[in-house]
């Protein structure tokens, strides 16, 4: 993440291409990276995604079982969101249980999922107060290229549209699909210099002096946000950014999550 | 207390506000004597005390920084602060409020003036009725300025959210429970944002909208933060409050 020691050579490098509205892999500020998702790659998991984002590659599985719910939400069914970042990712990362990093990225993917209403989360209840579906999103990083907030989202989004409820192996009736009644899509942009790029590498996020992540539905409102870094942003930086990300979002989402 | 059926009412909230209109705000600055420097601040119903300690040497040393000094924030709820006792200690929810909170003064702070030292800041929420991480911003911006550390300017924050289809400052308790949205904001007096976050349902236009709104806030509680640190190291006597 934004730890991550590169030379100073190399930071000036890519500051400098910033200012002529270059990047080092030749994108455009607004282009992503090449992205692929392959859903059901974990047979055991009730949902899977496998995302590569560029050199970024993030593995999601969806557990699903009954539990009981929260006192205060006895008829709804409960999502919990784990991410860690596990040192096979990245030099950087160090066993443990998480910290500030993973915790804001579990839960800004979590945020996103939940505010936007993806999930019907009063279908998801089998017995009022005794009984409902526990979603479980477990995102693991295996590859840190940068930018593993949105590849976590999609991830995340992609394996619970395609997650089934394991109904028949607990003799709770047939099995069927998780309740979606949206597709959030997180997309990121980066602050360097004075410019926003969208899609982060690791070496652009060491350079950069914050992200904002900002969460889109389908109807192109806004359903989650995160400023996360110490550079302040301005009324103006902070607009566009919504701006273009609502429309990289609806972008994606017809290329990649149409239900 | 259930869901209201209406939150607003002829422009009226239902604790009596309009709809951009801060809660009562009282700073008291210096309130610790062992702290470098602290201030308590009450907002609406929320109670919070920040401490700050520093520039000191850092503990583990390993975290050390060799050019510039580092800033540590945490933020702690009292298990008492809500309506259900919460377990003491750190949780998911206070670890990242504590990162964004950090990264919402940091930039304000001249942090190359003490390479190899640490400036902590404490934020203890002793009662928590929506907005409490605003609420610790605005105090631990007072204490950091009370301790003598030297800054570039105050942070102000407050939120902003959605209730009736409609866009209100500062969200109370029943407002965040079970309004549409939450848009909680740190500016600086120059109007630059160091903190953003949201959740909820907003449409670009409400966002845009929404954000001047809380601009003109945090503009409204800086001049209570300028007038509640006059009131403590000047003779003017009016202090930091809108009550």
């Amino acid at each position: 993440m934004s730890n991550e020691i590169i030379s100073e050579l190399r930071k000036d490098y890519i500051y400098n291409l910033a200012i002529k509205e270059e990047r080092v892999d030749g994108r455009s500020f607004k282009d992503y990276r090449e992205l692929t998702i392959d859903t059901g790659v974990i047979d055991k998991a009730e949902g899977s995604a496998l995302v590569r984002l560029g050199n970024t590659e993030v593995i999601v599985g969806v557990k699903i079982q009954p539990g009981t719910p929260f006192p205060d939400t006895p008829d709804k069914g409960v999502i919990i969101t784990s991410l860690e970042l596990i040192p096979l990712a990245s030099p950087e990362f160090e066993s443990g249980p998480p910290r500030e990093d993973a915790i804001e990225l579990a839960r800004v993917v979590d945020r996103g999922i939940r505010e936007s209403g993806a999930i019907d989360l009063s279908k998801l209840c089998i017995e009022e107060g005794e009984k409902v579906w526990m979603v479980f999103i477990d995102v693991h990083v295996l590859d840190d290229g940068g930018n593993i907030m949105d590849a976590a989202a999609l991830g995340s989004i992609a394996a619970l549209m395609t997650a089934k409820l394991p109904a028949e192996r607990y003799d709770l009736g047939t099995d069927g699909d998780v309740p979606m009644r949206d597709v959030p899509v997180a997309v990121t942009a980066a602050l360097i210099g004075g410019s926003v790029v969208l899609d982060p590498t690791n070496e652009e996020e060491t350079v950069a002096g914050t992200r904002m992540t900002v969460i889109s539905n389908q109807d192109g409102a806004l359903s989650g946000m995160q400023k996360s870094g110490e550079a302040p942003l301005t009324t103006e930086q902070m607009n566009y950014i919504v701006d273009i990300a609502i429309e990289k979002a609806k972008e994606i989402r017809e290329k990649f999550l149409e239900i | 207390m259930s869901k209201p059926e209406k939150f607003i009412e002829d422009g009226i909230r239902l604790d009596g506000r309009k709809i951009d209109e801060l809660r009562p705000i009282k700073f008291e600055v210096g309130i610790l004597n062992r702290a470098d420097g602290s201030c308590y601040l009450e907002m609406g119903g929320n109670k919070v005390v920040a401490a700050v300690y520093g520039p000191r040497e850092v503990h583990p040393r390993h975290m050390q920084k060799s050019t510039t000094a580092i800033v540590r924030y945490k933020y702690n709820m009292a298990s008492f602060s809500v309506e259900d006792r919460k377990r003491p200690g750190p949780d998911r929810r206070s670890t990242e409020v504590s990162k964004v909170s950090r990264q919402a003064l940091e930039p304000v702070i001249f942090v190359e003036k003490y390479p190899r030292s640490v400036i902590d800041i404490f934020v203890e929420v002793l009662q928590a009725d929506a907005g409490t991480r605003a609420a610790g911003i605005n105090a631990a911006s007072v204490a950091l300025a009370d301790a003598g550390i030297p800054m570039k300017c105050l942070v102000s924050a407050c939120a902003v959210g959605k209730v009736d289809d409609t866009l209100v400052l500062d969200l109370n308790k029943d407002e965040d429970n079970y309004g549409q949205a939450d848009v909680p904001v740190a500016v600086t007096p120059g109007g630059n944002i160091t903190l953003l976050q949201m959740d909820g349902h907003l449409t670009s236009d409400e966002f845009k909208t929404g954000l001047e709104m809380a601009k003109k806030g945090c503009a409204d509680i800086y001049k209570l933060q300028k007038a509640a640190l006059m009131a403590k190291y000047s003779d003017d006597t009016e202090g930091g409050s809108n009550e």
